[in-house]
């Protein structure tokens, strides 16, 4: 349907707050988020008892974090494709063959189902949680503290800095559209909505042509340019 | 589409890490190349670019609808080595910010997307374009061919590490038939939208088609001191 052309999970995940969790150092945050999920991951398939610490340990972050636990459920949906998945590898899978609820499915697919929806759910869950505590500024900072290459930093900086400008611009472009009577929901449609890309191709390049340009007359030096060697 | 934490057990997840930083180096090195001073701006207005892009929704039927991926399109438009580091970007910043792909399945994710996707798209884009005739309204065509193969390509090299690491014993042929069975059916529309997309861009601004550079001739200023009737 038209009015679900721009899905409506692009406004950002920061839920802004002053806990003990929202100021600490993102570099630690970022760090202590991917120990835990490395954990998780870590964890052996057919023992299920570890989940339950996990998850007890992401509430009290939440709860230190005074994030409304629905914020988080919320954005759980992200995962409906896993949870596809995990239903279908008992009947895929190999190995001894067991009967549940009327029908032959896997011992082990069903345990590995199992244990995968378990850690893709956490992983998700820690993930929201350090980026609903963590303002993308707050972010980058982190990630260079933490030695990721400065270009990379620096791109992911302009794209921080300019998603809402571009999503804005297709906004418009989505209005102007429906004004005129468009309501796409075929494939008939798609040449006039590939048209609205690569215009917001072309004015996305141009505009970082000028944002390059105004840079340029404020004295700006790239990570890219010569004597900084990329690493 | 983006694989989430316990999918692959840590080994495999390190060793897809260890592709990815590679080919990410020379993505920044390749990149400057493509761009020089200009890389960091233009990256990133085109990462930017690209994460609405995925946004964006087509309709198939009764209210279903697809989305781009992507880096076929990335790679045609701005050249391999900015679409690598573009799409790194956005996986990084979906990842971070948005919990859409596991932290320890993010090397392996880019290694995905951002490696096989835009280099397996680009090669066959490129093959496209010496074998098709050399007329410039062919570069949408080869696009849509170097769509056509990047699904597929990332859902099977997918399928091998899920083999090799993978969380529940499946056989290879059995997995391998069914991801690259489906991602053949998506990549039909990653085709399309992707040669539609690079036609329209041509058709606005043809120069900044990387995938056609050398089709558009430049034509000199001709001087005419007299006027021709």
């Amino acid at each position: 349907m038209w009015s679900e052309l721009v899905g409506a999970n692009h406004s950002l995940l920061h839920y802004s707050g002053h806990s003990p969790l929202h100021r600490a150092p993102s570099h630690w945050k970022i760090v202590a988020t991917v120990a835990f999920v490395i954990a998780v991951v870590a964890t052996p398939t057919g023992i299920f008892w570890p989940y339950a610490g996990y998850l007890a340990v992401l509430a009290a972050a939440t709860f230190i974090a005074r994030i409304p636990p629905a914020y988080l459920a919320r954005r759980l949906v992200v995962e409906v494709p896993v949870v596809v998945f995990a239903a279908w590898l008992p009947f895929i899978s190999t190995g001894e063959r067991v009967t549940l609820l009327g029908l032959s499915v896997s011992r082990e697919g069903l345990l590995a189902a199992g244990a995968l929806l378990a850690k893709a759910t956490l992983g998700v869950l820690a993930a929201l949680l350090l980026a609903a505590t963590t303002d993308i500024r707050d972010l980058l900072a982190g990630l260079t503290r933490l030695r990721l290459p400065g270009p990379l930093v620096e791109i992911m900086g302009f794209m921080a800095r300019y998603v809402e400008v571009i999503l804005g611009d297709l906004a418009r472009m989505r209005i102007s559209l429906v004004a005129r009577g468009f309501n796409p929901r075929s494939p008939r449609h798609w040449p006039v909505v590939a048209q609205s890309l690569g215009a917001l191709f072309v004015r996305s390049y141009e505009r970082g042509e000028r944002v390059h340009v105004a840079m340029l007359s404020r004295g700006y030096a790239s990570s890219f340019g010569p004597g900084s060697s990329p690493r | 589409m983006h694989v989430p934490d316990g999918f692959l057990n840590l080994g495999t997840s390190a060793a897809t890490g260890v592709v990815a930083t590679a080919a990410v180096a020379l993505a920044l090195r390749g990149a400057r190349r493509e761009l020089d001073d200009r890389t960091a701006p233009l990256a990133g207005l085109v990462a930017t670019f690209v994460f609405a892009a995925q946004m964006v929704n087509f309709p198939i039927a009764a209210g279903t609808s697809g989305h781009l991926l992507g880096g076929a399109l990335a790679a045609v438009l701005v050249g391999p080595y900015t679409a690598t580091l573009c799409i790194t970007v956005v996986l990084l910043v979906q990842a971070l910010l948005f919990a859409d792909g596991g932290l320890t399945a993010l090397g392996t994710n880019v290694t995905l997307m951002a490696v096989v996707g835009v280099w397996v798209g680009y090669a066959v884009f490129r093959a496209a374009v010496r074998l098709l005739p050399r007329r410039s309204g062919m570069i949408p065509v080869a696009a849509g061919v170097g769509g056509l193969a990047s699904v597929p390509a990332s859902a099977g090299v997918f399928a091998l590490l899920f083999s090799i690491g993978g969380a529940a014993p499946i056989s290879l042929s059995t997995l391998l038939a069914a991801m690259v069975g489906v991602h053949t059916v998506i990549g039909v529309g990653e085709a399309v939208i992707t040669g539609l997309v690079v036609a329209s861009v041509l058709a606005l601004r043809p120069d900044l088609v990387r995938g056609a550079a050398g089709l558009h001739v430049a034509r000199p200023l001709e001087i005419r001191t007299e006027a021709r009737v």
